[in-house]
């Protein structure tokens, strides 16, 4: 069997990286509405800030309250990084892969993106919102089932599985860098004990609440939670896992498909990779974490081109 | 003997005058027809409309459906799809295939003998002009060269039934007969929602049509020393019919392929993979002519791939169909069919046609004049059911109005007696009734040519309509092709 078709290959790795943010939009509205109440509303922001939709948004909505972002993400297909728009993308994918992957995968995709249509305002009031956004992220975990009992493991899972965790790294990235600074101010402010529910509530977004735990038990630190969504080297969202799956599937694209076009992405992650495995939380957070966390998501970007320049044959 | 099976929700069927295709009489497979009436019967009117909504509903999940774009919005609309399936009996089957094939070696012959010397032509058989003149006539294949002599791999042919319960061919489709997606897909669906209605009896299968296509494809792909690629041309996602561009490719395995995927280098045709550029051998297009090549048809096509036309005259690829089969499925060509097949068989032509008048000469034009409100006139460009007159349905104003287009643009029309097409028992809002059907067989040839067994029935869901095209209101059917 030849090579796959590069637009084919495009077309894996933007489903996989769609679904995956739809994923966590669905986690963190849910989690934000649940265990992030306050009341200056900043945990309402904080949502459009991890999207860096400041611009998008204000020019819609005055204020960042539960009701507009909520349906500014969960309702607004003209908003691109919104669920409808990420579930019709996705779904566009879906559809010009539909000969190569299985019939039930696409169904549920279909299905899917077809009910979140029918989808009203009424159902984002208080009492329905984390129902909803359970309903959504469970349907995005049936897909992630049929993917892992029907995609075959050639070619083709390598890519959508790239796509996927580039966006999982991405999306950890962003949470760490807004939350972490919005909630940090609260120690030095009031001076008192750490409102260990607001980073209870990071971890939960990161869907890491119970992971975390397991390493750490009481030891609940700025600095361990951070450290524990960049460096934990089993949590699946940790940043540093994510990098050492992509390493590992631009390597077997190299050796066992001979692809070439693997060595440029390769070498790029290798650096990501060299950076994270020397680096500790403590002088990251002294130097800086937001722009060490920036600098991340500039190589994801790079990596990104690398391979969709590599791999796609100039489809995006 | 078959009738006194009639009972149920069957009660107060009535075909009337029409040849029905479950309750008239046949000459075989008497036993299966009862078990199936009985079963039909004892269904009660609320089970089958339950199945018929999980069916459709089914439909609509799998994405078994056409795509119809507005402004701002894509409505994804499934093909309706009636329950109750058309039967074909083991004879009559028999019957049908050997004329399908007959008629799909004619049009090959046809095909071969106007590209390559138009003996035909110059014996008179068919007016030169009808073929030379035809828009669908291609120069460019004038002595190409293909595998087996093989031009239409894939022919639908569209049958009816008329009163006395003969098939009439109504149409060739030579260039992209679609529909087969259905014919397999409504089968699936009846297995999962109708298994006591099938059980035990013997159906034959369709699911293998994918196999027999990919090996039709092989055998007319150009020498290659390994397995030759196939690939599926599609015009995209945006495609009305996508969804069976996505059945084939599947089907057989095979790439779906859309132009900006394939590339022409040294007249060789290549697709882009992630590792580079891969040679291609047969491409089965479900693009026009018009736009498969820019660089020699309709230069504005951005669906095409440009120097196809080169690789393809190189002999270094295949294509499905042949480019130029369009001049062979022409209303105004089909009307010489039975002469077509004597010409090059030196027989008669099993299947006969629908008797038709063509309005191009002077005689025809006149009977067809003075005849109108019993004809059915159609325009010889057209398809889809569109342009068409009934006369005995339509109004003095429309019939009027249709005499001055036919004087203005005669050599546009041919003209048929209106045929009472046969019905079978079809799920209405309020029980089951007679609807008029067609069948449209598939024809596969690469050395040799194979027929799906069975077909596509189309049923025209609206009470007394004879369109069964889908723009209009026409649904399909599972066709069993019953053990014999």
């Amino acid at each position: 069997m030849g090579n796959l078709l590069a637009r084919s290959a495009a077309n894996l790795f933007w489903l996989g990286r769609y679904l995956e943010r739809v994923e966590n939009l669905g986690r963190i509205v849910e989690i934000t509405e649940t265990f992030a109440r306050d009341n200056s509303e900043r945990n309402w922001l904080s949502v459009v800030q991890i999207n860096a939709d400041e611009k998008r948004f204000f020019a819609k909505h005055a204020l960042a309250s539960a009701p507009s972002v909520a349906s500014f993400y969960l309702l607004d297909a003209d908003n691109p990084t919104s669920v409808p728009a990420s579930l019709q993308a996705a779904h566009q994918n879906a559809r010009a892969l539909r000969p190569l992957i299985s019939i039930s995968m696409w169904e549920q995709v279909n299905v899917m993106r077809h009910n979140w249509r029918s989808v009203t305002a009424a159902e984002l009031s208080a009492p329905s919102l984390p129902r909803l956004c359970r309903r959504l992220r469970e349907q995005c975990q049936v897909h992630e089932g049929i993917v892992e009992g029907s995609l075959p493991h050639d070619e083709a899972w390598y890519y959508y599985r790239l796509g996927k965790t580039l966006e999982r790294a991405d999306q950890t990235t962003r949470l760490l860098d807004i939350k972490y600074h919005l909630l940090l101010p609260n120690l030095s402010a009031v001076g008192s004990a750490l409102d260990s529910s607001q980073w209870n509530a990071l971890l939960r977004a990161a869907s890491g609440y119970q992971a975390f735990r397991r390493v750490y038990q009481g030891r609940m630190t700025p600095a361990a939670v951070a450290g524990f969504l960049l460096f934990s080297d089993s949590f699946p969202r940790s940043i540093s896992l994510c990098v050492r799956q992509i390493a590992w599937m631009l390597n077997q694209l190299r050796s066992r498909y001979h692809l070439s076009a693997a060595a440029a992405a390769e070498e790029k992650i290798d650096e990501v990779q060299a950076v994270l495995s020397t680096m500790m939380i403590e002088p990251i957070i002294e130097q800086g974490l937001h722009e060490f966390l920036d600098g991340l998501q500039t190589q994801f970007a790079a990596l990104t081109a690398d391979i969709r320049d590599g791999f796609f044959g100039g489809y995006v | 003997m078959v009738r006194s099976a009639i009972a149920g929700l069957l009660a107060d069927y009535d075909s009337g005058a029409f040849f029905c295709e479950l309750t008239s009489a046949r000459s075989s497979n008497d036993a299966e027809i009862a078990t199936v009436l009985a079963r039909l019967g004892g269904l009660g009117f609320q089970d089958l409309s339950r199945r018929s909504a999980a069916a459709e509903r089914e439909l609509f999940n799998l994405g078994i459906t056409f795509t119809v774009y507005s402004e701002r919005d894509s409505i994804d609309r499934i093909l309706p799809f009636d329950v109750i399936p058309r039967l074909i009996t083991a004879a009559e089957w028999q019957y049908l295939e050997e004329g399908v094939i007959q008629r799909v070696q004619a049009i090959n012959l046809f095909l071969g003998d106007i590209y390559h010397g138009q003996k035909i032509l110059k014996d008179k058989v068919v007016p030169a002009d009808l073929v030379l003149g035809n828009s669908n006539y291609r120069p460019e294949m004038e002595g190409l060269a293909v595998a087996y002599g093989t031009y239409a791999h894939v022919c639908g042919i569209d049958l009816i039934r008329d009163q006395q319960g003969q098939f009439r061919v109504l149409e060739d489709n030579a260039r992209t007969p679609s529909g087969v997606s259905y014919v397999v897909e409504n089968r699936t669906l009846m297995m999962r929602t109708f298994p006591d209605l099938m059980a035990d009896i013997k159906i034959r299968p369709v699911d293998d049509y994918g196999i027999r296509l990919h090996a039709a494809m092989s055998e007319v792909a150009p020498d290659t020393d390994r397995d030759p690629q196939v690939v599926l041309l599609s015009p995209g996602i945006f495609n009305s019919a996508f969804f069976e561009h996505v059945f084939l490719a599947r089907e057989m395995g095979v790439p779906l392929v859309e132009g900006r995927d394939l590339v022409v280098e040294d007249d060789k045709v290549y697709m882009r993979t992630t590792g580079g550029l891969e040679r291609v051998h047969t491409i089965y297009r479900r693009l026009n002519d018009d736009f498969i090549d820019p660089e020699v048809f309709r230069p504005d096509s951005m669906l095409g791939v440009k120097g196809l036309m080169r690789a393809y005259r190189a002999g270094t690829v295949a294509l499905a169909n042949a480019v130029g089969t369009g001049v062979a499925d022409d209303k105004a060509v089909y009307a010489y069919m039975p002469r077509i097949i004597r010409y090059y068989l030196d027989q008669d032509a099993i299947l006969p046609n629908v008797e038709t008048r063509i309005c191009r000469e002077p005689e025809g034009l006149a009977y067809t004049l003075d005849h109108l409100e019993e004809l059915v006139v159609k325009p010889v460009g057209e398809s889809g059911g569109y342009g068409l007159l009934i006369g005995p349905k339509a109004t003095h104003e429309e019939c009027a109005e249709f005499r001055i287009k036919l004087r203005l643009d005669p050599a546009n029309y041919i003209s048929q007696p209106m045929i009472g097409l046969s019905v079978t028992p079809t799920l209405t809002s309020t029980g089951v009734a007679p609807r008029h059907v067609d069948l449209r067989p598939f024809a596969v040839t690469g050395k040799s040519t194979w027929v799906l067994p069975g077909g596509l029935t189309r049923v025209a869901l609206r009470e007394g309509s004879i369109v069964v095209n889908s723009s209009q209101g026409g649904g399909s059917k599972d066709s069993w092709v019953l053990g014999g």
